[in-house]
């Protein structure tokens, strides 16, 4: 029973932190026992998963659990959950490796072992959310997730803008909680109890059913970053140590997804709500990638992109609710599985680039990219990591991101010509829409590793870098794997994504049976191993056969100009400029130059940068008018516990009072 | 393989005709200036003779940089052979194949530029820069005008779509028409020809795909000539299939009768740069917008 395994595994996570704790600060067995246990966790996870995939013998676990009316333990795998469940224990294991030479216990003794109590309470946390089938203890589970997620962001709390972050990470999951509070109460009224169990159509009044849906894409959205929702993400990803930002952007922001598509399962869905979810999705993936392309510092850059790829998940699930809702099985079957399968893809190269990110980061103290390059030739396999993880977030063939977005496309395309309902033929507009965001993900990553990656180092930190211990670059590794894995072999995911679909829209016959008729799967595989094996042959080829004695090797041709340096290279800002300008109505860059009076100018700058317009001309604006206009309810707060006590028991006693 | 004779054909055309477009292009530029102009086979000497040469590698440069070529020439014959010619079937071809089409000529665009970056140089990093900005607003003009002949033909299959399309002209022809100029102002984005760029300028500051390949020498160089130009043939075959139907009396009437057709595409691009200037760069995102949008225009036109 992969219920059990499951269980295990997470218990294992969640106590692997703890253990190092009986070592002292300095030793470094502690880290090591952890790393251990850890990666016995994870395997034991993915182990469970496969078994579930091969044998599909899930058998619900039910305890009764007397903290709260309506309370059960209530564990059960499906195809969803086994989905999810891969990436958490794969980046939880991996990370744990990561850490052990990006987060030496001898180099941070005071953050090392709170970090990694709180990254296993985080893997177990994210593990409950995925198996729970109650929805207490699905909240218990995200809780778990949330507050560890918090103190991981502020691993270094001794930094001021680190703390911030945190703050605000924390503001922004509290609002989420909130609004899965209210979903699941709600929930709770629909269907009369708190089992994840679907809403039978008609139950309910459609006012309710929009207000569970509202509440919940609110809850869910904010954690999964959708915009405008996004505004905790990018500072949060930024701040937080690399192998924490792996697994928030890599998972983390995948329990939204999740929430999203389980709560779509379990409601009768419409055909707006279908469209919400396709429109926020376009927006997304068009201004994640576009705000990515204005950032220099190289981890806020992934985290915006990361919105992008949340914004690509979204079109698969809009896509499928659209289609469920207007009975096309092939639109279910097509966009939740891109989606979903865009979610695993997803989970495997943002890690890896977030991890080679922080390899980089490792060795030169420096997130801004402009400081960066010519780390090609210093840090070789870092190098490698990210490209190899840039070309499959671009989407390119022969890599896994192109799998994804292949399937999401045919979706998208399938809505065409159906009965000519202007609204479904207006969805295969995500397919330009998707065109765009595509191209705009090539400039994006061209211009990230083309500046930090390739031409000479602009500082004296890029030019003494030096290549990261194995254990970082192992886990880089097995990502690449993972993505090589998924691109030149598709067919693999075609039974867990059809579990999957099967899961979310019991309805349809053979989700399986459907998914494998529609994608060309084998051409798929055939067309990225050919591809593969052509640019491995002709490269050899030709430059075997030139051979050595041929190639003269001499300075970059400078047009004439002899006295280049490192300088005058391409930077990020200018290499991005054109783009930034033709969104500069979303991103309002913010250009910083003198004004030249003389005739023969001195000195001079240029600095550009573009900040987050959402959190500052909105939110904090909002929350500074807010905070003005509710100044007089500071009466109440005394900060005394026992007058907080008070209220209490006066808001239970007119609770009691009220009349059921 | 449905068809041995028509994808060796294929294959062939693929690999042998690309450098006589470039020529045609030459000539045809040649005679509206009362030059001679050099000869139609003029880039198949260069290319021998690019292939004969020595190399320099820039001491600044990694592997990106000679994998930049390779990459470029592959994915543009990959990327060829998906593309139906002068037969109902095109040698490679499955369900979604448009959708390969782009990304596979994405795969050569991060190569290319990146091998552009690799070099240091400020020059080849403006290149690069202006590559991949275009390309952004040109992959959702290809992309409506595929929604429209998908919306028509009822395929996404680029052999039956292009197949099919042409029987389409007479009931929704301005939708066609509207896609048409799309695809004619991607086709001479894609390929860096004038308007968008100016394959003979000799000033770095003003260029986009020369530019990215100034440090290129020798084979090397002649690997991206060469992509270059059956580059050029995949998008002229896809407006020519979109107003030429095969006449479907076998390979040996169609195939000239394409390649008939790709080579009055080079003679229009050659009347067409000698016949404007190169835009403003600060001019060029605005026209492959109007693209997008005439495009998007034909798909409103099918919806109505």
């Amino acid at each position: 029973m992969p219920e059990r395994t499951v269980l295990l595994a997470l218990a294992l996570a969640a106590v692997s932190g703890l253990l190092g704790l009986l070592f002292p600060r300095r030793s470094p067995w502690g880290q090591r026992l952890t790393t251990l246990v850890a990666v016995a966790a994870g395997s034991l996870g993915l182990a469970g998963v496969a078994h579930y995939w091969q044998r599909g013998d899930s058998e619900a676990i039910v305890y009764p659990w007397n903290l709260l009316p309506g309370a059960e333990f209530h564990v059960l795998v499906d195809g969803l959950s086994a989905v999810f469940l891969v990436p958490i224990f794969a980046v939880f294991l991996l990370g744990s490796i990561y850490g052990l030479g990006y987060w030496r216990q001898a180099e941070y003794p005071d953050s090392g072992r709170k970090l990694r109590v709180f990254y296993g309470f985080l893997a177990a946390g994210m593990a409950v959310v995925v198996v729970a089938r109650n929805a207490i203890l699905f909240i218990f589970g995200w809780e778990v997730m949330a507050l560890s997620a918090f103190f991981l962001v502020a691993t270094e709390d001794e930094r001021a803008d680190v703390r911030a972050a945190g703050w605000l990470y924390l503001v922004a999951t509290h609002t989420a909680t909130l609004s899965l509070f209210a979903t699941f109460m709600l929930f709770r009224a629909a269907s009369g109890s708190y089992d994840l169990v679907p809403i039978a159509t008609g139950a309910a009044t459609p006012a309710m059913l929009n207000s569970i849906f509202g509440l919940a894409l609110l809850g869910f959205g904010i954690k999964a970053g959708i915009m405008p929702l996004h505004v905790w993400l990018p500072t949060s990803h930024a701040m937080a140590p690399s192998h924490v930002s792996a697994i928030m952007s890599g998972v983390i922001i995948k329990m939204g997804v999740y929430g999203l598509v389980r709560m779509s399962s379990l409601l009768p869905l419409t055909v707006e709500w279908g469209v919400i979810v396709l429109g926020l999705g376009a927006i997304s993936a068009v201004l994640g990638v576009a705000f990515a392309i204005g950032q220099q510092d190289l981890k806020r850059l992934l985290a915006y992109s990361s919105i992008e790829n949340i914004g690509i998940v979204f079109l698969g699930l809009g896509l499928a609710m659209l289609g469920r809702s207007l009975e096309r099985p092939d639109l279910v079957v097509l966009g939740l599985a891109g989606a979903l399968l865009h979610v695993v893809n997803h989970s495997f190269f943002k890690s890896m680039l977030f991890l080679a990110a922080g390899s980089v980061i490792h060795a030169t103290h420096t997130r801004d990219i402009d400081l960066l390059g010519g780390l090609s030739k210093r840090m070789r396999w870092t190098a490698l990591a990210f490209v190899i993880g840039a070309v499959a977030i671009c989407g390119l063939p022969p890599l896994n991101g192109f799998v994804s977005e292949f399937v999401i496309y045919l979706g998208l395309f399938g809505t065409l010509g159906a009965d000519h309902h202007a609204l479904v033929s207006a969805v295969a507009f995500g397919a330009p829409v998707l065109a765009f965001v595509g191209a705009l993900a090539v400039a994006c990553f061209v211009r990230a590793y083309g500046v930090v990656f390739l031409g000479v180092p602009r500082t004296a930190p890029a030019s003494h870098a030096h290549e990261s211990p194995p254990s970082i670059l192992f886990a880089l590794a097995v990502l690449a794997l993972g993505c090589m894995a998924l691109g030149l072999y598709p067919p693999l995911a075609v039974l867990p994504l059809g579990q999957a679909v099967q899961a979310w829209a019991p309805d349809i016959a053979d989700a399986t049976a459907d998914l494998e008729r529609l994608v060309p799967w084998q051409p798929l595989s055939t067309l990225a191993l050919s591809l593969a094996a052509g640019l491995a042959a002709v490269g050899t080829l030709l430059w075997t056969q030139l051979g050595r004695s041929r190639v003269h090797e001499s300075v970059t041709w400078g047009c004439g100009y002899q006295g280049g340096t490192p300088r005058i290279q391409y930077t990020s800002s200018s290499f991005g400029e054109m783009l930034v300008g033709l969104f500069s109505w979303a991103l309002r860059p913010r250009i910083h130059l003198p004004f030249i009076k003389q005739l023969f100018p001195q000195e001079s700058y240029f600095r550009s940068h573009v900040p987050d317009p959402v959190l500052d001309e909105a939110v904090v604006p909002g929350l500074y008018w807010s905070a003005n206009l509710l100044a007089w309810f500071r009466v109440f707060q005394q900060g005394s516990i026992h007058l907080y006590l008070t209220y209490i028991f006066a808001a239970l006693l007119v609770l009691l009072l009220i009349p059921q | 393989m449905h068809d041995p004779i028509n994808t060796a054909i294929q294959i062939v055309v693929v690999l042998l005709l690309p450098p006589l477009l470039q020529g045609v292009i030459g000539k045809t530029k040649a005679l509206f200036a009362g030059r001679m102009g050099p000869p139609f086979l003029q880039q198949y000497y260069d290319l021998f003779k690019l292939f004969q040469k020595d190399s320099v590698f820039s001491t600044t440069t990694t592997w990106i940089f000679r994998a930049g070529p390779v990459v470029a020439l592959v994915t543009a014959f990959v990327a060829a052979l998906f593309i139906p010619m002068g037969s109902p079937r095109s040698a490679v071809s499955f369900v979604g194949d448009p959708i390969v089409l782009a990304y596979v000529l994405g795969l050569s665009r991060f190569f290319t530029t990146s091998a552009a970056l690799d070099t240091g140089s400020p020059f080849e990093g403006m290149g690069a820069a202006r590559e991949v900005t275009f390309a952004c607003l040109a992959e959702p003009a290809l992309f409506l005008g595929l929604l429209v002949i998908a919306n028509l033909t009822g395929s996404l299959q680029l052999d039956t779509m292009l197949g099919t399309v042409t029987d389409h002209w007479s009931t929704e022809g301005a939708s066609l028409a509207l896609v048409l100029t799309g695809w004619s102002i991607v086709l001479l984005a894609e390929n860096c020809r004038i308007p968008f760029d100016d394959p003979n300028t000799h000033l770095e500051l003003t260029m986009i795909h020369e530019v990215m390949v100034l440090d290129h020498s020798g084979p090397a160089f002649g690997m991206i000539l060469y992509g270059a130009s059956m580059k050029l043939l995949i998008f002229s075959a896809l407006v020519v299939r979109l107003l030429i139907p095969l006449t479907g009396q076998g390979p040996w009437l169609d195939w000239p009768l394409f390649i008939a057709g790709a080579l009055v595409v080079a003679v229009l691009v050659g009347v067409m740069e000698s016949s404007m200037a190169r835009l403003r760069l600060t001019h060029v995102p605005a026209l492959l917008i109007s693209a997008c949008m005439l495009s998007a225009f034909g798909f409103v036109l099918l919806m109505r």
